[in-house]
């Protein structure tokens, strides 16, 4: 586990970000869906107990990056990954590693809230059933409610753990969604436009989640709202037709880009 | 002119009135088609409709209407003394005159004049013309015989010119209506939902009729024999149906078909669910698409088999198959070579049902499978569960009601199956629990009962009609909770 103290974070917070070491490190990234090539040698690395933010127009291969982190390209039919990621130096793409564990280390969260057609309470003591983190009732009890805690979400549900979680209102899905990921205990956490289908209010609410959440997990988070990119996140890289435009601190990416395209795309001048 | 031809002739005014209207829609648009309400096409439709709907309507009532007449008319011609006789008398003479009627057309004029003033003989004449009269034949047929052809020509000359006038008035009427803002297309819109509705009626008439005739049936045979004896009797035997004798003389316990029924569609259910069931989760979650691509329509040929192929296939191979390794088995156990499977048992007819229903399973799982969200599936990979934990905990419970439903379609298949049980499991009406002995099912007793010559008085042909009833009560009842469950589910995901 990679759990660092909140004086820790914060200290590492007011050193310049470039020393905060890396957790993840992509290197020469390519990505083909058959013929079509996605992604052009990305070399984009994640940095420990940091939220990283993906941005760039539509279509431009975030979504295919991120994927590429947990290896859940390997369920899309014909798609093909090249070069080396690394997960705190292990080569994820290893023929020996286990890719049931690896989602187990770098958990996912979607674009639209996706609970299961079960409980709350089992939506979220799903992760720890398959993978065995607890044994007795009392230790799963335990699990669940540090799991919605951490999401943010146990006062608004813990009287109705055993009704649907397709029950709930779209914002508190997706937070389900988030303890879901928490509970497995991951290291990494992705994010597919986390809240791209929620309402303001909602989205509101996970953002301030992901800030919290920063402490104890490595984040990234495709957003195509650059306000979102710039209150969530410490990193920000920029990605267009598949390449790696730029990636910088939030604050320098959004106030002095280095790169034209980067300035174009923040103001608004296409995507 | 022929019926045929006739309607030929109506079909060609019609594409004529097809392109009359297009022409005249487009005369008047002035070259632009904007100006038009509808496309010429809907114009031109319009007015073929006008031509051709009445006039097939009037040619159909004609045909309907004009055999009653003509008869009425020349039951009223024939002499007082044969309708002084009655109802069958006057039913046969009218047979004859139509025989002699058909058979006068043949002959020359010198005949027909030798006919008429009693030189020549009526039987002998018309049978050179190769036509066969019942009786003697009196003198006063050929009179009436002449007074009948004359109607028919008559009839048919009146009909075609009725019709073709319908045809060419409706016609005319529809193409002045053509102008620029004449809405054909409502029209011709309004024709095609008036025949869509006509189509379901026929449709839902028919069963209707089908289920009034069985329940009518059905309850004459309830007059014979109480129906506390057809539910509850536990011995099937009707004897034989002595014709004219109509005393209940036999025994119609439903108990005994009805537990073979049961019993045989649980075995083929038994064997077709979890091999069907497996077959889909691998067809949607493992194969990848070019195996899917010609698995799937592989296994689907195995629902195209008709069944009675599967029959033959219980007859001559799974049955003797069965009969003799339970034969080795004994022998290898207790050194007694004598088989415990008879050839034609449960079984039998349960596996090969089952292989028969395989398909039906797999097909209609693998497309409740395939319809839960690929969110679902992503969200339990994505948490890191295997491919199998992601089917067992999140794919199944959620396709569940889905499946549920699928299998009781499947089973209310399986209850009406007749075929593959009477080769396979035999016709005798048995009460028993052992799989391997034979029992029969409801569908062949049907089958039985309405075999050889046939008078719908006796019980043992009407008891047909109870046990069809009974069948339709439980594979309908089958069907509306499937469709009920299955309906459920897909609101499910929307
Ligand atoms: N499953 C797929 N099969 C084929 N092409 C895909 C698939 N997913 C994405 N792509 C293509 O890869 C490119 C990048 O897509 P994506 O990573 O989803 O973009 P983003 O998330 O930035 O909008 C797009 O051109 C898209 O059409
Ligand atoms: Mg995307």
């Amino acid at each position: 586990m990679n759990i660092m103290s909140e004086a820790a974070v914060e200290k590492a917070l007011d050193q310049k970000m470039n020393t905060v070491p890396y957790k993840m490190i992509g290197k020469d990234v390519s990505v083909y869906y058959g013929e079509k090539r996605a992604l052009f040698d990305v070399n984009l690395n994640i940095r420990e107990n940091t939220v990283t933010a993906l941005i760039g127009p539509s279509g431009c291969g975030k979504s295919t990056f991120l994927r590429t982190l947990n290896r859940m390209n390997d369920t899309i039919e014909n798609c093909r990954v090249t070069g080396k990621i690394t997960l705190d130096e292990d080569d994820i793409y290893d023929p020996t590693i286990d890719v049931v564990e690896l989602r187990a280390r770098v958990g996912m969260v979607f674009q639209k809230p996706n609970p299961f057609p079960k409980s709350i309470y089992d939506n979220v003591a799903y992760g720890p059933r398959i993978h065995g983190l607890a044994r007795t009732k009392a230790d799963f009890d335990e699990i669940v409610e540090t799991s919605l805690q951490k999401a943010g979400l146990f006062n608004e549900v813990k009287d109705r753990l055993h009704e649907p979680g397709t029950g709930l209102s779209g914002g508190q899905q997706q937070r389900l969604c988030i303890a879901r990921a928490v509970a497995v205990s991951p290291e990494v956490i992705l994010m597919d436009e986390p809240c791209s289908a929620l309402d303001p209010i909602a989205t509101a609410k996970v953002e301030e989640l992901i800030h919290e959440l920063r402490t104890n997990f490595t984040i990234v988070i495709v957003t195509h709202s650059m306000q979102q990119a710039a209150r969530v996140s410490q990193r920000t890289a920029m990605f267009h037709l598949g390449n790696l435009v730029e990636e910088n601190d939030t604050d320098k990416m959004f106030t002095n880009p280095d790169d034209q395209r980067t300035q174009d795309y923040i103001m608004g001048r296409f995507g | 002119m022929s019926t045929s031809l006739l309607l030929l002739l109506i079909v060609v005014i019609g594409f004529i009135a097809y392109f009359a209207g297009r022409a005249r829609s487009l005369a008047q648009s002035g070259g632009k088609l904007s100006n038009l309400h509808s496309l010429p096409g809907y114009h031109g439709s319009y007015v073929a409709i006008w031509a051709m709907l009445p006039a097939a309507l009037v040619l159909g009532t004609w045909l309907i209407a004009a055999p009653i007449y003509i008869d009425g008319s020349t039951r009223a011609a024939l002499p007082d003394t044969v309708q002084s006789q009655g109802g069958a008398a006057v039913q046969l003479a009218l047979g004859q005159v139509k025989s002699v009627a058909g058979g006068l057309l043949r002959l020359s004029g010198e005949e027909l004049s030798a006919l008429e003033n009693g030189s020549a003989n009526l039987r002998s004449t018309l049978a050179s013309k190769g036509v066969a009269l019942a009786g003697e034949g009196e003198p006063y047929m050929v009179t009436v015989a002449q007074h009948f052809n004359a109607m028919t020509v008559a009839n048919r000359w009146l009909m075609t010119a009725a019709v073709l006038l319908v045809a060419i008035a409706g016609g005319i009427y529809a193409i002045r209506n053509v102008a620029t803002r004449f809405r054909a297309r409502n029209q011709v819109e309004r024709v095609i939902l008036g025949s869509l509705i006509v189509a379901s009626s026929i449709a839902i008439l028919t069963t209707v009729g089908i289920v009034a005739s069985m329940l009518s049936e059905a309850g004459r045979f309830f007059t014979m024999v109480s129906p506390f004896e057809f539910f509850f009797g536990t011995v099937w035997d009707p004897r034989f149906a002595a014709a004219g004798s109509g005393g209940a003389s036999g025994q119609f316990g439903l108990l005994p078909l009805l537990a073979g029924t049961l019993y045989i569609a649980f075995v083929a259910m038994l064997f077709a669910v979890p091999i069907g069931l497996f077959a889909a989760i691998y067809m949607a979650e493992y194969a990848n698409p070019r195996l899917r691509s010609t698995a799937k329509p592989l296994l689907e040929v195995l629902a195209g088999i008709p069944t009675i192929v599967y029959g033959f296939f219980a007859l001559v191979t799974v049955g003797p198959f069965l009969r003799d390794i339970s034969a080795q088995l004994n022998g290898l156990a207790t050194g007694n070579y004598q088989n415990f499977i008879q050839a034609q048992s449960v079984v039998t007819a349960g596996i090969v049902m089952g292989i028969m229903l395989i398909p039906f399973v797999s097909s209609l799982s693998d497309d409740i499978i395939t319809q839960v969200p690929r969110a679902l599936r992503d969200g339990s990979l994505g948490l890191g569960a295997t491919r199998s934990e992601t089917v067992k905990k999140v794919i199944l419970p959620a396709a569940l009601p889905g499946i549920v439903g699928a299998l009781l379609l499947t089973a209310s298949r399986a209850v009406g199956e007749t075929m593959i049980v009477v080769l396979a499991a035999g016709v005798a009406a048995r009460m028993q629990i052992n799989p391997f002995e034979p029992m029969t099912t409801v569908t062949v007793k049907i089958v039985n009962q309405l075999t050889g010559d046939l008078e719908f008085t006796s019980p043992q042909t009407l008891v047909a009609f109870a046990l069809g009833i009974t069948l339709f009560v439980i594979t309908l009842g089958l069907n509306i909770y499937a469709l009920y469950i299955v309906r459920k589910y897909r609101e499910q995901y929307e």
